[in-house]
């Protein structure tokens, strides 16, 4: 057997935990609570409901054990790269879910709308099907509207998008600054600029909400407005869970900075909701680009 | 709630293993996690196993007389998504588990607590998507690839099914998230990249895989749970989408998938075949390149499983190309391990049979797939016998094969004892000549026209129908044998040595056998 360095650090391996299988659980009772209340089951949605409480309490025990075992001191400069490559890794599978979203509306946008309003190939087919259907995008007109809802307008770029594309993009800025002060052991910039990360970061969420609501209430703009509705809520959507979720790890983040967790050299969480906070900001401009302006 | 982590001590790491149930539920070991994914894999591997021989039994001659035909749809289904998602991956996320740690001088997984999360995910997944066979309406029926408007038609199972699916992407992700942070972060002092066995090589790039395309399944049926429930157009005409790019976003995913079951399988025999042929690995680099060549091309090769559905001439000429191309990378992978058996000194114990089974009949695979990629031929084949019996040559005697050779091969190491030699033989015999009796008529099925996924078929097919079912029954029956080598061997047997096979290179033969509980909680050497 080759020699043993004694010279490296041992890795932490952690104790037998009960939280993985807790979560297990948790995924497990609200996935079949939803699938029971999409059936229209009277059960469905305590027992999702309890699958959340299950997954927030193994959520919240899981990154206590963690945040006491780095504030005891335990993780070696090793562990702490292997969490980097986890949180890397992690944001590339994300990137990819939005991927699959933004892959729809490309295809839509080039390809299924177009050919359903007489283009390509098979275009004379739409002779036969929808005669009267001019492809348009924004698609307000529908081919075939009988069982959907279809939207008087959409949301202009340059509104609400536009200010929340500031906010963002500004965001982006004060984290930055935090991560600077964190650095220099300047405390006062570190929680300064946290705190407006956060307060940026709920604002975007607040002018969100907002704009669905006009959205929705003027345009009549909903998910089933067919396809310019389904991309335009899925997309949003879904950057708007996750920027809730960077926003309430952000306040996380604050709270342990106001604690005293990080030092300059071991802060590994800090920048983990840095890097996501900055996924959600690009995949932002991508919205705002593809979905808003274009 | 405040469990022993917190207040344990730092040489507690180097005592046994927990005593009863607490043990595999709450374990961060490695060994215990992929333990648990390969036991879990086989019982799926039996499971879908079981769904086979349903419809090998009702093919067996035309007309219906064991199930009805919905039915008979939710076996297909049920069938490939049980051994994809449950008999095939867990094997191979199990096998990483168990020997990449110790294959690159590691203590343990870069992130223990998460992998056991990864494998606990699997089983409630599969309680999910199991119990859709006692729901009304019965198990999903529309193909385990959920084409759009088909697989809407399914009753209460369709939530579960797509949760379930939600599930099995969860847990493939992260375990593929811990596999490649291991690899990158623990290697062993000295163990630089292209020293890497090239099992760690092929998992690397499957992680890759995983991590990337598995995300794009998870859009493709969150987008078909809000097209039946939430009123969204993805895939549906008459709102201006197209159910054809459910197929262009699921076969994004669907493509990668097919080499993530096959890339850990090139690893496994890219092991074995050194081992046995008493020489180094013919052209490592070469298989290194390859095995990434293989990788970027499967993201541009996608709409070969859609030839037939109506694209652009631009589009099926593309695609065309990029999968032929596939050939050259596959091609070098071949020769390498024909040239590493040159002149080698040739032993042919049971690893080394299912490796040399898996070269043959997966390059058959590779044959027949080459043929459906070319587009005008494949307008002939498309959804018939013929595609059944190319992906079962790639999945069964591919796949399959490597996980039982990797499994006959590392058993020793993982139990202390040497299975059954002369059982060991008497499977991979009885299962090689099974199923080229079970796959290799259905080719001639397909070129004479017989559409899959159908319970009746026109009586001129009977003939190969009932070899095809024979041997599938014949097949089935030969992995109870299987079964029967590993827990005759887990029981007791030979004491196995260190080394276990004379010609075995790897830091997993200089430890112990069976591998102690913690091993390399000291970085070895490299050198």
């Amino acid at each position: 057997m080759a020699s043993s360095n004694t010279q490296t650090p041992a890795y932490y391996v952690p104790d037998s935990s009960i939280w993985p299988i807790v979560g297990a659980v948790g995924l497990f009772l609200t996935a079949f609570g939803f699938a029971n209340s999409l059936n229209h089951h009277a059960n469905g949605m305590t027992i999702m409901n309890v699958g959340l409480v299950v997954m927030l309490v193994m959520i919240w025990g899981w990154f206590s054990d963690v945040i006491s075992e780095s504030v005891a001191g335990k993780y070696s400069p090793q562990v702490d790269i292997s969490f980097r490559w986890g949180m890397i890794w992690f944001i590339v599978s994300e990137v990819m879910f939005f991927a699959a979203f933004f892959g729809a509306l490309f295809y839509a946008r080039q390809f299924s709308v177009p050919w359903l309003g007489g283009d390509g190939s098979k275009g004379p087919l739409q002779e036969l099907i929808w005669p009267a259907f001019d492809a348009t995008w924004p698609l307000l007109q529908l081919p075939d509207a009988t069982h959907l809802e279809p939207a008087a307008g959409v949301i202009g770029p340059w509104g609400l998008p536009l200010i929340n594309t500031l906010i963002l993009l500004t965001s982006g800025a004060t984290v930055t600054w935090a991560h600077h002060a964190l650095l220099h052991e300047d405390r006062r910039g570190l929680i300064a600029g946290l705190a407006l990360t956060v307060t940026l970061g709920f604002i975007f969420v607040y002018l969100q909400i907002l704009e669905y609501g006009h959205a929705m209430h003027e345009y009549h703009l909903t998910m089933a407005s067919g396809i310019y509705g389904a991309t335009f809520f899925m997309l949003t959507g879904f950057h708007g869970f996750h920027v809730t979720l960077g926003a309430i790890m952000l306040t996380v983040i604050l709270a342990r900075a106001i604690w005293g967790h990080f030092s300059p050299q071991n802060h590994f969480a800090f920048e983990a909701v840095a890097w996501y906070w900055h996924f959600v900001d690009v995949v932002w401009l991508g919205l705002f680009i593809f979905v808003y302006w274009l | 709630m405040s469990h022993a982590a917190a207040h344990a001590d730092h040489h507690e790491h180097h005592h046994g293993p927990a005593k009863g149930i607490g043990r595999w539920l709450y374990t961060t070991n490695h060994k215990d996690i992929g333990t648990m994914y390969m036991v879990f894999a086989l019982i799926m591997f039996f499971i879908g196993g079981a769904m086979a021989m349903v419809i090998r039994a009702e093919l067996f001659q035309p007309g219906l007389q064991l199930v009805d035909p919905q039915f008979f749809n939710s076996m297909t289904t049920m069938h490939a998504l049980v051994m994809i998602f449950g008999a095939v991956m867990p094997a191979f996320v199990g096998l990483a588990n168990w020997m990449v740690p110790v294959m690159i001088g590691a203590p343990d997984m870069a992130l223990p607590r998460l992998n056991n999360w990864s494998f606990w995910i699997m089983p409630f997944a599969f309680l999910l998507l199991l119990s859709t066979l006692f729901l009304p309406g019965g198990a999903p029926a529309g193909g385990w690839t959920m084409y759009a408007p088909l697989v809407l038609q399914t009753g209460e199972a369709f939530p579960f099914l797509i949760l379930a699916v939600h599930m099995m992407g969860i847990s493939s992700v992260l375990g593929a998230i811990n596999i490649i942070a291991t690899i990158f972060n623990m290697r062993a002092p000295g163990l630089t990249y292209m020293k890497l066995p090239l099992f760690v090589w092929t998992w690397i790039i499957t992680a890759f895989l995983l991590i990337t395309s598995i995300p794009v399944l998870a859009g493709a049926v969150t987008m078909l749970l809000t097209d039946k429930y939430f009123g969204t157009s993805f895939f549906n005409a008459a709102g201006g989408g197209d159910p054809v790019m459910f197929q262009h976003i699921f076969w994004f995913f669907g493509h990668p998938e097919v080499y993530i079951m096959i890339l850990p399988a090139f690893g496994i025999v890219s092991a074995i075949i050194p081992t046995f042929a008493r020489k180094p690995l013919f052209g490592y680099e070469s298989m290194v390149y390859a095995t990434a060549s293989i990788a970027f091309l499967s993201f541009i090769v996608w709409a070969h499983h859609m030839f037939t559905v109506g694209m652009p001439l631009a589009g099926e000429l593309f695609f065309m190309y990029t999968t032929v191309l596939i050939a050259v990378p596959t091609g070098v992978k071949v020769f390498n391990w024909v040239a590493t058996m040159w002149r080698g000194s040739m032993t042919f114990e049971t690893p080394m049979l299912f490796a040399l089974g898996f070269v043959v009949l997966f390059t058959i695979g590779g044959f027949s797939g080459l043929m459906l990629g070319v587009t005008p031929v494949d307008f002939q084949y498309h959804d018939t016998y013929f595609v059944v019996a190319h992906f079962h040559y790639v999945l069964v005697t591919g796949a399959v094969f490597s996980i039982m050779a990797a499994t006959y091969y590392w058993l020793p190491k993982w139990t202390g004892h040497m299975y059954d030699e002369r059982l060991g033989k008497l499977h991979f015999w009885s299962s090689v000549i099974t199923v080229n009796i079970l796959f290799f008529p259905q080719h001639f099925l397909g070129l004479a026209g017989m559409p899959r996924r159908i319970p009746d078929y026109a009586v001129q097919f009977t003939d190969f129908n009932m070899i095809s079912s024979i041997g599938g029954f014949a097949f089935g029956l030969s992995q109870l044998l299987f079964l029967a080598v590993v827990i005759k061997c887990v029981r007791g047997g030979e004491k196995a040595t260190d080394r276990v096979w004379e010609g075995a290179e790897g830091l997993e033969w200089t430890l112990p056998s069976p591998a102690p509980y913690h091993s390399f909680t000291t970085p070895p050497i490299v050198r």
